[in-house]
């Protein structure tokens, strides 16, 4: 009988939860994809959201969201467990390929310091370019084999040019090109879009929910999430790529992941790196 | 024990309703029951897996299949390689069911997503 | 190859605080690869760091110690200067060893 009265109940629920959702407003009607005013928008929930952080406190994380974790991190920015894979990362980038030439060769500036202006539209491929696609491209047109996108040597290099970009604000540029305002939007729509069996959006976690605990862990802000990338993870036992966050993060909510580097994937970076603008890199960064 | 009562008393309608629907599925089960002592055959389980494939084919192209589709897919087959056809029928299914489920979630959240943004 | 030890040890008053990382799988032997093949037990069994060639910390560790560890302890005497020998050895017989200074 109790457990009948439990299931009534909870039905109830089920149909209120319904009926607010029907009854919530429809989308409105302005449908002008207008990056700025998402960017502003996203960066006001969140300084709404955590008054007391300033700005440049989201790119840390679960570390600025509680104070115990946060005086752990600090002991262990003294001696972070990413050193080992940045020393590798340091190394790889110097050493040329077979060919005589290197990666400093396929980017601006040598590959020094330009970690924030990742990842662009490309207007001749009409698609959005990461930093890890890149990567891999450059080393396939020196007649190398790509690596794999999720850890090791991808995490290594691209740890090493965030390293270099430290401090320096993410500085994503969305140009007035109809294919590059539609890349923002599916990244919207690839954040916001429940998928799994869990019924998860990437949202539901990294906007409605950081700062609170899912098991034993702190959940992160999106506002900054890809500024400390790629990532040192304790659970991991390794780093990680941005590519590996958004896999396991699908996986997390039972869904099918897609492949690293698919475009969906290539304009969630878009827009998840956009909404920070302003915000500094700190990557490689270090996660429980 | 008192609690419980009002509470079942006030929303006697729905206590119907659910008891209602868990006969009838009791009753289902029981028809499904004796309808399958004449075991599955692998036509059966060929014709239900097939199904399920296309449902998680079609929840692939909106981008949106489930892990447990998966799983439950590669679960039926492994029954019915070993003979167990009643098995694997009903895990085709359930993976059919999964793999609609996903589909329903794929194309309500094309519109429905919108709801979660910040604006 | 680069060394699998990193050292940092300060000297502050009469005391010497050491931090070091140290590079290893530190398989415990109950972890399963991708083909679900156990992977052997690789465990450090003996950290060592002495100080002027005096032990002044020594670690019996076991599968128990997670991958890649992190140690800090600090001890009585030590200047700056000295120099702090780190070795360990590993349940396979591998070892490394390395000599930093004390700042």
């Amino acid at each position: 009988m109790k457990v009948r009265s439990a299931i009534s109940l909870a039905s109830v629920a089920l149909a209120l939860a319904a009926l607010t959702l029907a009854a919530a407003p429809p989308a409105s009607a302005a449908n002008a994809i207008d990056p700025a005013a998402d960017a502003r928008a996203f960066q006001k929930f969140f300084t709404t959201k955590f008054p007391k952080l300033k700005l440049e406190d989201f790119v840390n994380g679960p570390y600025s969201l509680n104070e115990d974790m946060h005086r752990q991190w600090v002991e262990k920015e003294e001696f972070p467990p990413y050193e080992f894979s940045l020393d590798m990362g340091k190394e790889m980038f110097a050493q040329p390929f077979k060919n005589g030439k290197s990666y400093a060769d396929c980017f601006a500036n040598g590959g020094i310091g330009i970690r924030q202006n990742y990842p662009y539209f490309d207007d001749k491929e009409g698609k959005v370019v990461t930093l890890e696609l890149a990567l891999n491209r450059c080393r396939q047109a020196n007649g190398e084999a790509p690596f794999s996108y999720v850890k090791d040597e991808m995490a290594a290099l691209t740890g090493y040019m965030a390293f270099t970009s430290r401090g320096k604000p993410f500085d994503i540029k969305i140009p007035n090109d109809p294919r590059a305002l539609e890349a923002f939007e599916t990244g919207k729509q690839y954040f916001y879009t429940r998928r799994g069996q869990l019924n998860f959006s990437c949202a539901s976690c990294h906007v409605q929910n950081p700062g609170e605990r899912i098991r034993a862990e702190i959940l992160a802000p999106a506002l900054g999430i890809l500024n400390a990338m790629p990532i040192y993870r304790s659970e991991w036992g390794g780093m990680g790529t941005i590519s590996r966050r958004f896999i396991t993060c699908n996986v997390q909510t039972r869904g099918v992941p897609l492949d690293p580097q698919s475009d969906e994937y290539r304009d969630l970076e878009y827009y998840l790196s956009y909404v920070s603008n302003g915000l500094p890199i700190s990557g490689p960064g270090a996660r429980p | 024990m008192k609690m419980t009562m009002r509470l079942t008393g006030s929303n006697r309608p729905i206590a119907r309703l659910v008891l209602a629907t868990t006969l009838l599925t009791t009753m289902l089960q029981i028809t499904r029951a004796s309808s399958a002592q004449a075991a599955a055959s692998v036509d059966e389980f060929k014709a239900a897996y097939a199904v399920a494939e296309a449902a998680n084919t079609q929840a692939g192209a909106l981008r949106n299949q489930w892990t447990a589709t998966a799983s439950t897919l590669a679960d039926a087959k492994k029954a019915a390689d070993a003979g167990n056809f009643d098995a694997a029928v009903a895990l085709s299914k359930e993976a059919e069911a999964l793999a609609k489920a996903s589909i329903f979630q794929g194309t309500s959240e094309k519109q429905a997503w919108k709801a979660q943004e910040i604006r | 190859m680069a060394s699998t030890i990193r050292v940092r040890a300060t000297a502050t008053g009469d005391t010497t605080e050491v931090q070091a990382l140290i590079q290893h799988p530190m398989d415990s032997g109950f972890v399963k690869d991708a083909q679900g093949q156990i992977i052997p037990p690789h465990f450090i069994q003996q950290l060592t760091f002495e100080c002027n060639g005096k032990a002044v910390f020594v670690a019996d560790w076991g599968t128990a110690v997670s991958k890649d560890p992190y140690v800090k302890f600090s001890f009585k005497g030590g200047n700056k200067g000295d120099d702090l020998k780190i070795s360990w050895i590993d349940n396979k017989g591998a070892s490394d060893t390395t000599t930093a200074k004390i700042s």
